[in-house]
Formats: structure tokens, sequence, C-alpha cells
């Protein structure tokens, strides 16, 4: 636990370095992620970084792929790649792509940036799963974003009708979008409501507690119908000045508020590492 | 060539025989007696999925299939797939490369009675704009048959637009198709008429016409608009100096645009286009909305004279 803790912690000071290094990017839904990805990456997912195309590997889709910054440190931190690589993100010629672009690194298991596409996906790669008879899982990450699109709800009655008790959704559910509060923007509540009218199985959990997410992670695994785990995150979880705040949906920090930033995460990883 | 089959009716057939082929899977938006899929369901159920009327979701679907590893063929109309559709043929299945092959029926205005609304007139400009996409348009039932079978063998998306209604069938079993390779249906010199779809056979009934009248006309069968054989169109182009291009489509956009880009980079030539000219189509019988819309073979033979009075 308190291993996942301190990835996770690492995880959101590479995504300051290379949001603020690229001066562009997406950092609050990041840093609200990190802990998801750090239980994801470090302990849940079945997969190899050493041959990645694996067939019997797990599969994740993230579907709200401008949150990309921390599935590209998780990747980097499990050995998909060298970390010092990260500094490429948003830069010309990389393969770490502002959004992610599974041509360049099929690892990525597909691109994505428009909303509202990763589940449809994540539902054709589960019945392909199904038809070979395999009893690997798909996990879709989605965000309220994603959930504002009519095509991700045709998704969910999609992995309803076809039982698709192997596809885990997680739904980053911080509240907030670019322009402000979701539920002012483009109001889902109640969110678990909905998936259970289209006979999902729901669990709610807080996305930032790491004991949470590894036991709602493992119910998962054994239901016998799709499920979501709605995680509610704090966007820009770790970083004073931007929990909470949508406008840090989109905005790189300056020098200066990097500085700040990573400054309090090595505090707090400080302060995890003698807890 | 008396005997006239649906190209939908092609596809169907071809996807039944594809089904032995466990990779082979095939997904369709609720049309599914419409677009001839119900051939293949019957045959293999189990790698049958059923969409509903939810096209987006169809079309993610088919991507996540074949990024697993499945040579999905998705179906509908083609009023609704692109238009509808077009993010996630966009990014899901072109950006990805995804191995999903567009089998789309009722294309064109020869959809007839159901009007605009379901006449698709720019699947081709659309579709031929996206990296990575190929698109075929056969001309006849047998060319069908071929385009389906050839595009499972290929890797990476390709759009198959095919029609509704029954056309006349110009090629046989035997006939050369490959795709990416246009056909010289005939020879001539004095002009060339390049057509794609129903249009064809409306190019070799014009050309007999014109040759009637004293012109030559060569007929090229333009199935694969991208990518475009090169090499016949620049080679027609040089031998007669006038090119007449024959779509269902938009002007804007489609065939006769992709041999303007050509040939005015390549070989500068006059050409006509006989197209939809920016405008709806409506409801009727399918040749009385070609002969409103100018798509007959009278019209070829106006532009292919027109076109013949501009070489200098």
């Amino acid at each position: 636990m308190k291993k996942l803790k301190l990835i996770a912690n690492t995880l959101r000071q590479d995504i300051i370095r290379m949001i603020s290094e690229a001066e562009s990017g997406h950092p609050a839904g990041a840093l609200g992620m990190a802990d998801i990805f750090a239980a994801l990456y470090f302990k849940v997912l079945n997969q190899n970084p050493k041959n990645p195309t694996w067939p019997d590997r797990d599969k994740l889709v993230l579907s709200n792929g401008h949150i990309c910054a921390v599935r590209y440190a998780a990747m980097a931190r499990t050995g998909y790649f060298p970390v010092n690589e990260l500094k490429t993100f948003r830069k010309i010629n990389s393969k770490i792509q502002g959004h992610p672009s599974y041509v360049d690194m099929p690892s990525l298991e597909s691109s994505s940036g428009s909303l509202g596409h990763g589940l449809s996906i994540a539902v054709g790669m589960t019945l392909a799963e199904k038809l070979d008879k395999k009893k690997n899982f798909v996990f879709c990450v989605i965000s309220d974003g994603d959930l504002n699109e009519g095509s991700t709800w045709e998704a969910v009655n999609a992995a309803n009708k076809y039982c698709l008790d192997n596809l885990i959704v997680i739904v980053d559910r911080n509240y907030i979008q670019i322009s402000g509060n979701t539920e002012k923007i483009w109001p889902l509540k109640p969110l678990d409501k909905k998936f259970k009218s289209y006979n999902w199985q729901t669990i709610k959990i807080n996305g930032n507690n790491i004991k949470q997410i590894l036991e709602a992670l493992s119910k998962a695994k054994k239901a016998n119908k799709p499920v979501v785990i709605i995680a509610k995150t704090t966007p820009g979880k770790g970083v004073s000045y931007m929990e909470n705040n949508y406008k840090w949906h989109g905005k790189p920090p300056n020098k200066e508020q990097a500085e700040k930033a990573l400054k309090e995460l090595m505090k707090e990883y400080r302060k995890i590492k003698n807890g | 060539m008396d005997e006239k089959k649906a190209t939908r009716q092609a596809y169907g057939e071809a996807l039944a025989e594809l089904g032995k082929d466990k990779n082979i899977v095939v997904l369709s938006a609720d049309l599914t007696d419409s677009t001839k899929t119900n051939l293949f369901a019957d045959k293999f159920p189990d790698r049958f999925f059923q969409c509903g009327v939810a096209e987006q979701n169809m079309v993610g679907m088919a991507a996540g299939l074949a990024l697993s590893g499945k040579t999905p063929f998705i179906s509908t109309f083609a009023a609704f797939v692109p238009n509808r559709t077009l993010d996630q043929i966009r990014i899901s299945v072109c950006y990805n490369n995804a191995n999903v092959k567009f089998g789309i029926t009722h294309a064109g205005l020869s959809v007839g009675k159901d009007g605009a609304t379901h006449q698709a007139l720019e699947d081709i400009a659309i579709m031929r704009s996206l990296p990575n996409m190929r698109v075929v348009v056969p001309c006849d039932y047998e060319e069908t048959k071929k385009a389906v079978k050839e595009s499972a063998k290929i890797k990476g998306p390709i759009y198959l637009r095919l029609g509704r209604s029954k056309t006349p069938m110009i090629t046989d079993k035997k006939s050369f198709f490959k795709i990416g390779k246009a056909n010289i249906l005939k020879k001539g010199s004095d002009v060339t008429i390049i057509a794609c779809g129903i249009m064809v056979h409306k190019a070799l009934t014009a050309a007999e016409e014109l040759s009637k009248q004293g012109i030559k006309a060569e007929v090229i069968n333009a199935h694969t608009i991208k990518p475009l054989d090169k090499k016949i169109i620049i080679d027609s182009a040089k031998k007669t100096s006038a090119i007449v291009t024959a779509e269902e489509h938009q002007a804007n956009g489609g065939l006769g645009s992709a041999i303007s880009e050509l040939l005015a980079k390549k070989h500068p030539t006059p050409i006509e286009f006989v197209a939809v000219n920016d405008s709806f189509g409506e409801s009727g019988m399918a040749e009385e909305l070609l002969k409103k819309y100018h798509l007959t073979k009278k019209d070829i033979i106006l532009a292919a004279k027109k076109v013949f009075k501009r070489k200098s």
C-alpha cells in the first residue's frame, strides 16, 4: 500500500515535469488519476512491458486521452519505455503524443482524444476476447466528459446486451470539465443509477484511496456482468493550488508554479515514506 | 448484359462465403436484411453482432474487434455511415489504421423513393479525405463479390460503396479485378470516359452511341477511387486529351475531383463532370431521379461532345 502511494506520488511529479516542460497539457485529470494508474500498472494489470502485445495480456483503453500524461508516466515507470523519454511529451517526432497515438505506440491499445470513443472500442475488444474464449480483462477509463457523449451510452447498452463480464470500466468522476463544474455544464447525476438502469454492476469509491481502489478492482473482476467503478477523484490532487479548480483542466503550470507543485509533492513523498 | 442484380446482394453472398474464416465478423446497425448481412448472420450467428440503430458505437466496436485481430465488416446505409460516424471513422478506425471493412449499401440517388435524407451523395468525398482509407465503388454484382473477398485480404480500412437497386451485369467471374487497378473496358482515342459504380454501364452505352456518331470513346472503370490507378488515367489522358468523369455522387470531392487533382499535376487535360451539382436528391424512381439530376447515358454523351470540342 505504501509502495503504491509512493509510486502515485512519483507519477504526479512526472506529470508536473512533463506538462511544464511541454508548456501544454492537462494536469488536473492526470494528477487526480495517479492513484488509480499506480494501482493498475503496478498491481492489477496482467501485462508484460517487455512483450507489450502478448496476446493474453489485460488490455487498458484510455478513453479520455487528454489525461495521457499519467499513463505515459506509469508506463515509463513500469519499463515500457525509458523514463527519460517522458521529456519528449507533446514534442515533434515523439511517440508520446499530446493525445495517445496507437500507431506510434501499440501498447496504448488504441488512439484516443475525441471523447466518447473508448468504451465502444473496449466493448469490441471484449467481444473479440470472448470469441477467442480468453479469460483476460479489458479495462476502460472514461471521464465525466466521455459521459456527455451519446456514443458512450450506446456502448453502455452494447456491453449489457453482450453480457460483457470481463469488461471493467473506471469513471474518473472528478466533477470538472474544461468550462466548469460538470453538473452545471451537463448534469450526470445520479450516475450510478443510470448505469444500474442499463443492468451494470456499480461500485462507488474514493478514487484517491489506494485501499478502496484495489478492493474495487478485485471485486470487479469477480462480477458476472459489466461493472463500472465510479471513482470520485480530486482533480489536481497533490498540488494545493490546482485541487478542485477546473481552470487547471487544460492549462500547464509555468516554471514557478511547477516548482511549487514539485516542492509540495516531494514533501508529501517524504511524509508517506516516513509515515 | 440483360440480367440485373444488386451489388448489395453480391455483398451478402460474398460475406456468407468468407465466413468460413473464423476471423471474419459482421456488424449491422439494424438494417440487416436491407444490407444483405442476414446471409452471413444466418450461417454464422456467433460472429454476427446486431448493433441496433447506434452507428457510432458500431464503428467503435468494429475498431476494437479489429485491434484485437478480427476482420470486421460493418454495414448500414451510406446516409448514416460515414456521415453520422465520421469522428469514429477518423480516429478509432483510420488513425488506428484498424482493419475495418465498410460494406455500405444504398449509396446515391438510385435509392429512389426514400428521398434526399437517404440518398448519400457525399460519402466518397468524405472517405477519400481520410488517411489510411481506401475507397472502392464496384460497378456490378460480380465485381462486388471480388471486391469484398479481396478487401478481406488487405490490412487496413476499406470503404466499399454499394447500391440498393438491381443494376446491369457488366463483368463476369473471369474479368480482371484488383483493388487499386482501373480497368479499360473499351479502347478509344478521341475522349476518355472514367466512371465508377452504376455509371460504368451508362458510360459503355454512351461510348457505343458516340462511336456511331464518329467519336471513339475510351471507357475506364475506376472502381478504386483511392488509391487511384494513376498510370492508366494519365496514359489515357495523354492519348485522348479529353476526359469525362461520371459518378452517382456530388461533383464536389468525388471521382471527378480525384481525377482532376491527378491530371492538374501530371497532365493538365480538359474535363467535364457528370455528377450531382451541389444539390440534394428527392423521392422518385431511380431512373427518373438519374434523369432529373443528369446522370444518364445522354448526359455522358453531351459531356463527351463538349469536352471533345474543348480540345485545342
